[in-house]
């Protein structure tokens, strides 16, 4: 709650929230607005610019901008949505279980961290996106989330491995509470704001890691579309027809600043040595 | 001292061993090799695909750990074995290998050297204009995704250079392919090609630096020992260099091996966009054509430069924290 409160009281993070909720409202109530979807392709206006028909202007092919965009817009919140989640679940769970129980389940974790994270992993990614490609995004959220958690578990084992010295764990544990309520009641309360803070982060990278991938060619597919194939078709063509290039890499560059505002006014409030890594 | 260049030394070859059995077992099951041989025209006969996939190493029949074993033994004498295309992995990695490294040393070199600079600048100013203005650009440069800033700074140059009438900032490959001239003349015409790959490997670094240094020069500002140096007559600027840095800088040391993975992957991006034949471009390559060979070939030499920087990392701190050489 104090988070929260936190939050309201920070001019910055006040203007991520409006930003991100004004990107939720284009991404998945702009289609129903507009009257192009993201399929549609209009042969009387191919390269057009911004007008009263086509808000964002259209493609080389003659597809609304403004269509794709919200389209490709609606996958990267859903994602980052999902990695936040999936990813936090995960890292609370290792971390926790890494620091509370100690001995050998402490060792195997931290070196199965340490081995994930000797891998840059986008060079993972890359790998082993393409075959997954029949599962389509979802199955993209998953690697991204499989691969966003170390640095997060990593910091709530210290944080675990410390609580469980206090003394009400202690007393908790001399009384004959199960190792897992212990987990539940003592542990997981006081790494909730922490937690939340790294899943709010962690949502930049899943967007960033997905919207890479895919502007390499090892993403979305098309004839689906995502922010980062939206990019890269328009990449050649940015200084002739710039809306192209603008409004896709512009929505980009607000829901991650966005997210970045929100995140960090969670975290300077609680923990500021907490490393991450930028991708 | 001999004792941890051994440990040190038994630690790298497990974890290169394991990255490169990792690296092989992935890349053998989630690309597909096959597909580069049966799409020529005309369709090559299966038993034809077989075949050469065998002579590569790569047939689907043997069991993967098989094949490792048969990879390991061979890259142990120093062949990594071929490309799809029948060429040598090794002769490929060579050619590769210099623009890479220097990429990722420049690169690293000027993140983290400016980065800190800048960090302790930001303490030293703090709460005023510089300070301020620092934290404001760092923040928006770590909200631009890597690829992102890379095409900015293309179109900037673009734009530079036609609004200029002359092209001063070059965009594609790292030097003018059959430019002649003195050892000055290559020397701008290179300089003129690492600016933007650079830029865009560094100005990442260079904000996260930044940040982490800065907060852990305001740590020490505050030290006593600070104080007393002051107190046995030191300015404020030399007791900050002299005895504040020097402390300030232990706790970078960790954030120097993480922050090295992102100037790697971001080394990836900025040589496909900017069009250098390094290690980052033939990944990407490979994985598209499911040449295992060569993606096992570069992830080794990823694992090997993570690793690098780790010791790098141990040996700054050891050069720093007398404490840590007990």
């Amino acid at each position: 709650m104090t988070a929260l409160r936190s939050l309201s009281r920070s001019p910055a993070a006040l203007l991520g929230l409006a930003l991100l909720t004004l990107l939720f409202l284009y991404a998945f109530a702009g289609p129903y607005v507009s009257s192009w979807s993201a399929a549609d392709i209009d042969y009387t206006a191919l390269s057009a610019p911004p007008d009263g028909r086509h808000w964002f202007g259209t493609n080389r092919i003659g597809q609304d901008v403004f269509a794709q965009t919200a389209r490709g817009l609606q996958k990267s919140l859903l994602i980052g949505l999902f990695v936040a989640v999936a990813g936090t679940v995960c890292a609370a769970l290792v971390g926790t279980c890494a620091g509370f129980f100690g001995g050998w389940t402490d060792r195997a974790l931290t070196f199965l961290v340490d081995l994930l994270l000797v891998a840059p992993g986008f060079l993972v990614l890359v790998v082993v996106a393409p075959s997954l490609r029949d599962a389509g995004w979802p199955a993209y959220a998953g690697l991204l989330a499989a691969l966003g958690w170390m640095v997060t578990a990593r910091a709530v084992r210290a944080t675990a491995l410390s609580l469980r010295e206090r003394p009400y764990v202690a007393a908790a544990r001399t009384m004959g509470v199960r190792p897992l309520r212990i987990v539940r009641r003592h542990l997981l309360p006081h790494l909730a704001p922490f937690l939340i803070a790294h899943a709010t982060i962690s949502v930049a990278a899943a967007v960033i890691g997905e919207t890479s991938l895919s502007y390499f060619g090892f993403g979305v597919q098309p004839p689906d579309v995502s922010l980062g194939t939206l990019i890269a078709d328009s990449t050649n063509v940015a200084l002739t027809y710039p809306w192209m290039f603008f409004f896709p890499t512009g929505m980009l560059l607000c829901f991650v600043l966005a997210v970045n505002l929100v995140g960090e006014t969670l975290r300077g409030r609680l923990d500021p040595v907490a490393a991450e890594v930028h991708a | 001292m001999p004792g941890l260049t051994l440990r040190h030394v038994a630690r790298v070859v497990l974890l290169l061993l394991v990255s490169a059995l990792f690296a092989y077992v992935v890349a053998s099951k989630a690309l597909d090799p096959r597909a580069y041989f049966e799409n020529r025209t005309p369709r090559p006969p299966a038993s034809a695909v077989d075949h050469e996939l065998a002579a590569l190493g790569l047939d689907g029949h043997r069991p993967v750990l098989a094949r490792f074993g048969h990879w390991a033994w061979r890259a142990l004498h120093g062949d990594l074995g071929r490309t799809l295309d029948g060429t040598s992995v090794n002769a490929e990695f060579g050619r590769r290998v210099g623009v890479s490294v220097r990429l990722l040393s420049v690169g690293t070199v000027t993140g983290a050297g400016i980065g800190v600079l800048a960090g302790v600048w930001a303490a030293v100013r703090r709460g005023r204009l510089p300070d301020r203005a620092m934290t404001v650009l760092s923040f928006l440069i770590l909200s631009v995704p890597t690829f992102v800033l890379a095409l900015l700074l293309k179109d900037g140059a673009l734009s530079f250079n036609h609004g200029v009438g002359h092209t001063v900032i070059r965009y594609a490959g790292e030097s003018t392919p059959g430019r002649g001239g003195g050892f000055f003349a290559q020397l701008g015409d290179r300089a003129s090609h690492l600016a933007l790959p650079t830029a865009t490997v560094a100005l990442g670094s260079i904000a996260s630096y930044s940040r982490y240094q800065r907060a852990a020069t305001l740590d020490v500002l505050n030290a006593d020992h600070l104080r007393t140096a002051q107190a046995k007559g030191l300015t404020p600027g030399r007791a900050l260099l002299r005895h504040g840095l020097r402390v300030s800088l232990v706790p970078m040391t960790t954030f120097f091996s993480f922050g090295f993975l992102a100037v790697f992957t971001g080394s990836v991006f900025a040589e496909q966009i900017f069009g250098w034949p390094g290690m980052g471009s033939w990944f990407l390559e490979a994985a598209q054509k499911g040449d295992v060979n060569s993606v096992v070939a570069v992830s080794l030499f990823a694992a090997a430069a993570v690793i690098l920087a780790g010791l790098v990392a141990d040996a700054l701190l050891f050069a720093l924290d007398p404490r840590v050489r007990g």
